[in-house]
């Protein structure tokens, strides 16, 4: 019965589109559209590429295939010329049929073509004019052009976390581009052609965060969508008009009618106006999709959550900390009148709990056949949370109790997974599995693989790959029905994370991993569990979402990184999205760009929300194309190269082996900077160069050999090495940045000077210190801001004002050794110290785990292990590093 | 005897042939998007083994027959199937592997190597054939 209501329900929902069209979209900021919609109900224009939508890839509309297209041979020389003088070479006859783009009446719209046989200050005039105006940026560009020399440099850290570069664009398009936050590209000067690339040895590739905690989304009801009919790209602010009625795309050059929608602009309710349109005004936009957009009704937010009562589990107190966390948040999980809940235990049986309302307590029912698992009821395992939510509450009071004295310590996570499959597979959904140990029985059991006396060997490290493709198998599964798994592994012991993790990263679920996790003995890991828990629980969720990525013609997309099962060339299926993963992709240039001005990106991601609604989120990047190696090389973003090549080196020792990928992370750097000493004829031939944009490139290769997923000769778990590897993959760049290279600051002395004032609170503001131990001082305290884990250090002589007025003890003595949070004292050392850290969490959505590291204390080498350019038993210091690359490139 | 020893090869290759033409057919009907990844990739793997035993079958058929030359061409083809087998790791579900075929221009090579088989196999069918109809006439 529960299910025809709720079948009922999604119908109601469903059917009348009034009551879709009624519901307010709630616009996040104030001069956005909440509400756009024509008085006609014309027929759509966006209706799918296929007549008959039978998968979601047709509904997204099919990605532009460049395969079928002839590609015409790069356009520039094979040899490198100096940069002036150098004109085009021959072109081939390909070259020149290329279709030469109609007249453009905006010169920053992509209309620049250069006829062949040009020569190349003409070029740059015409670029120049292209692009704006060249005249504030080539300083910009003279600035990360210059050449340093790494050995004799030493300060080359920005005294603050430096901002991506800003794309060489003129400023109307700059300040519509997309933030890059939520999308990056590493290179912001794309290369034309691909032996130009080749050439700079840089990678080129996307790094993504699209489903990133907005503060402001215009969000866009309209009957039509305006997309390109032979690509399907969504109408962004990089499009041109060739007049009123019609658009030109930016993806692949051809040109659209406006419908007539489009015409009246809702934001100044005037007509004819369609580039004032939200839309082409903004370059992240959210449309509430209709039912073209569809293959079922929306489905409702529907949540399982999987709990290992093993022995194991029970004495861990995992679930005590899981139940209280759950009701705390109950009301706050994100969904409508129409949410789903259930529960499942398993040890070596498995449990299921009937919630069906009415009943006076939840009923447990136990089916101990794990080897042909089946669900016991169908109809009240998952329920729904507003009618059955006292059973609800009752169920989370009694769980930890109900396993206290339990013996049972085997593990049947196999089963109870395909059982999760079982019962959301009509719906869909999110499955949360929290698992304590190595599943021992049933499918998918598993053995023990690591020897702890290989953890610290400086050979090769095996075991990085699953044990087997059950869990595989079992994430492609959910995939198709769209359930993303999320894994929350909380052990001490082995438990083969690099095969468990298999059932998230295909279904685009998360991984957290809290080793040695006690509720008791492990208060830091406890904290950070709890907080993770009140995110996870709390924070956006979509549901049934597929993403693909459109590049102009000519690039195309060929790796990517990430939680996700790749459908179809271009088409990410990810059965939930949460705002706290980011991708990674990698392209080649297929076809060269030379007839284009302007490179452009678009991820379009279409979910539904947690309240039953289609939406779609569209972000377009646009770039500048250059044909010039120098230009390349001044417009690399260093930060986004370096998680990209950490995305590549992961795969790489997955598919190769470890010592393959270090070898392969130390190439990039000599490639690269012997490309740029190639390059440049004018600079001096001893030292180590390197362009001021690249100056950080060594710095943070170094600090990726030393991360926990790619060091050697340190000892490292398994188990950790395969998360942060995990991690690596999956996080958003600003967090993968903060893994890599932490943040060091003196905090002991922090003055008002320079300091930052947001609203009534001040904000110092302690320059990046070097990550070396030079720079810490016995009198000291230094924080250090590892994204996930923050360590606050404090020296033997360590001011006792300090001590006393922040960390609240008379002196050093008397501090104790497994500190976790900083006390709210009313004193402004205290204040100022907290407003500090409290606005480096701003921009965070989980909570790092807070470690106050006493200098004497045995936890101090968890502290020191970050010191990257500090030399290690095993590893180089950023000095040796850096003449270790020199005798590279001069091999 | 000899008639009936490349009779069977060329049946074997004709049986090879078609699986090449099958494999191009399925991978290019993933690069078109007409399939999904996971159900081309549960496609193929099927026929990897019988790929693999149709090889070695006609190399081993080369040996006891003890044509040297269509040996020795056969070999490696017959070999890199049995490596590539073996070198599967533990958690791909076959040769072709639905989450990776799409990452690191996977596709294009399998895509490549089926081509080339595919012309391999040609090659072969008229040795065969040639062969056959010597031994039938000297017969």
């Amino acid at each position: 019965c529960n299910t025809t209501k709720r079948k009922e329900n999604v119908k109601s929902h469903h059917m009348t589109p009034s009551n879709i069209l009624q519901e307010k979209t709630v616009p996040l900021n104030g001069n956005s559209i909440s509400q756009i919609y024509s008085g006609d109900s014309s027929s759509t224009t966006t209706g799918s590429a296929s007549p008959v939508p039978n998968s979601y890839e047709s509904l997204e509309g099919g990605g532009y295939s460049g395969t079928s297209l002839q590609s015409p041979p790069a356009g520039v020389p094979a040899k490198q010329a100096p940069p002036f003088g150098y004109n085009y070479p021959t072109m081939h006859p390909a070259y020149q049929q290329s279709p030469a783009p109609k007249p453009d009446p905006s010169p920053s719209h992509g209309g620049y073509n250069p006829p062949g046989y040009q020569p190349y200050s003409q070029v740059l005039t015409l670029l120049s004019s292209a692009l704006g105006g060249l005249s504030g940026v080539s300083e910009l560009e003279a600035e990360t052009l210059r050449p340093m020399n790494l050995l004799q440099e030493r300060n080359i850290l920005p005294p603050k976390r430096a901002p991506p570069p800003e794309p060489n664009l003129s400023n109307d398009l700059r300040k519509v581009n997309c933030s890059p936050d939520t999308f990056r590209c590493t290179l912001t000067n794309i290369p034309q052609t691909q032996a130009l690339l080749n050439k700079a040895r840089l990678p080129l590739g996307l790094l993504l965060h699209p489903f990133r905690d907005l503060t402001q989304l215009p969000v866009i009801t309209s009957n039509t969508i305006v997309r390109c009919r032979s690509c399907r790209t969504y109408i962004n602010p990089f499009v041109s008009f060739l007049d009123q009625r019609r658009w030109k795309c930016n993806l692949c050059y051809r040109v659209n009618d406006v419908p007539d929608e489009f015409m009246y602009n809702p934001v100044t309710r005037s007509y004819g106006e369609p580039h004032k349109r939200p839309e082409v005004q903004n370059s992240t936009v959210e449309f509430i999709a209709s039912s073209d957009y569809m293959l079922r009704p929306p489905q409702p937010a529907v949540y399982l959550f999987l709990l290992d009562v093993s022995h194991n589990a029970v004495e861990s107190g995992y679930l005590n900390v899981f139940c209280q966390s759950l009701l705390d948040n109950l009301e706050k999980l994100p969904g409508d009148t129409r949410t789903h809940i259930g529960f499942v235990t398993f040890d070596s049986t498995v449990h299921f709990y009937n919630l069906q309302e009415g009943l006076s307590q939840p009923q447990m029912l136990v089916v101990s056949d794990i080897d042909d698992v089946f669900i016991p009821t169908h109809d009240s395992l998952l329920v729904n949370l507003k009618e059955s939510k006292e059973l609800v509450k009752d169920l989370l009071n009694a769980l930890p109790g109900m396993f206290t004295h339990t013996r049972e310590t085997q593990s049947a996570l196999g089963p109870a997974l395909q059982v999760a499959y079982k019962l959301m597979s009509p719906t869909g959904g999110r499955v949360s599995v929290f698992q304590t140990q190595l599943p021992t029985l049933g499918a998918g059991l598993l053995q023990s693989r690591e020897d702890p006396n290989l953890r610290s060997s400086t050979k090769n490290v095996q075991h990085l790959g699953p044990a087997t493709d059950f869990y595989k198998k079992l994430a492609l599964d959910c995939s198709g029905q769209q359930i993303g798994v999320d894994l929350f592994l909380l052990s001490s012991q082995y438990s083969d994370l690099a095969t468990l993790a298999c059932v998230s990263k295909y279904s685009a679920g998360g991984v957290f991993y809290y080793p040695s996790f006690h509720h008791i003995h492990n208060t830091a890991q406890r904290q950070k569990f709890q907080k993770d828990l009140q995110r996870y629980l709390t924070r956006k969720i979509g549901f049934e979402a597929v993403m693909r990525i459109r590049c102009t013609k000519g690039l195309s997309i060929h790796t990517f990184h990430g939680n996700f099962f790749v459908r179809s060339t271009d088409l990410l299926s990810l059965a939930n999205v949460n705002p706290d993963s980011g991708f990674a992709v990698q392209m080649s240039i297929e076809e060269s760009l030379a007839d284009t001005s302007l490179a452009c990106f678009q991820a379009a991601l279409l979910y539904t929300s947690s309240k039953g609604k289609r939406r779609i989120r569209v972000h377009t990047l646009c770039l500048p194309v250059v044909s010039q190696l120098s230009e390349v090389f001044a417009g690399a973003d260093i930060q986004a190269i370096s998680c990209l090549l950490a995305n590549m080196a992961i795969d790489r020792s997955i598919s190769s082996s470890l010592s393959d990928a270090r070898d392969a992370l130390v190439n990039a750097v000599v490639d690269c900077l012997t490309a740029y000493r190639a390059n440049g004829s004018n600079i001096q031939p001893s030292g180590l160069i390197a362009p001021a944009a690249l100056r950080l490139f060594p710095l943070y290769v170094l600090a990726l050999l030393k991360q926990k997923a790619l060091r050697t000769g340190t000892s490292t778990r398994l188990d950790e090495r395969v998360f942060s590897m995990c991690e690596l993959k999956s996080q958003p760049l600003q967090q993968i940045m903060h893994m890599v290279h932490p943040d060091l600051y003196r905090i002991d002395n922090m003055t008002e000077l320079a300091a930052l004032h947001l609203n009534d609170s001040v904000i110092p503001q302690p320059p990046l210190l070097q990550l070396t131990a030079e720079k810490l001082t016995r009198e000291g305290a230094f924080l250090m801001d590892c994204g996930s884990v923050m360590y606050l250090w404090v020296g033997k002589c360590c001011n006792e004002m300090f001590i006393c007025d922040v960390l609240g003890f008379p002196n050093y003595a008397s501090l104790p050794s497994n500190m976790t949070e900083i006390p709210e004292l009313q004193t402004t050392y205290s204040e100022r110290t907290r407003a500090f850290i409290s606005w480096l969490l701003e921009s965070r959505t989980f909570h790092p785990a807070f470690h106050v590291v006493k200098d004497d204390a045995s936890t101090k080498t968890s502290f020191f292990q970050h010191l990257v350019e500090d030399r290690t038993e095993s590893a180089f210091s950023y000095y040796e590093f850096l003449l270790h690359v020199q005798q590279q490139m001069s091999k | 005897m000899e008639a009936a020893v490349f009779i069977s090869s060329l049946v074997d290759c004709c049986a090879l042939i078609f699986l090449s033409v099958y494999f191009i057919i399925t991978l290019s009907d993933l690069e078109c998007d007409y399939i999904n990844a996971r159900s081309c990739c549960s496609k193929l793997n099927k026929w990897v083994i019988p790929e693999m035993i149709a090889q070695a079958l006609a190399t081993v058929l080369m040996l006891v027959s003890m044509h040297w030359f269509v040996f020795l061409l056969n070999l490696p083809v017959a070999s890199w199937d049995v490596y590539r087998y073996v070198k599967v790791p533990l958690g791909n579900m076959g040769v072709y592997d639905p989450t990776e075929i799409h990452n690191r221009g996977q596709l294009k090579s399998h895509m490549k190597e089926a081509m080339i088989k595919l012309g391999f196999h040609l090659l072969c069918f008229f040795i065969y054939l040639y062969s056959m109809i010597l031994a039938l006439i000297n017969d």
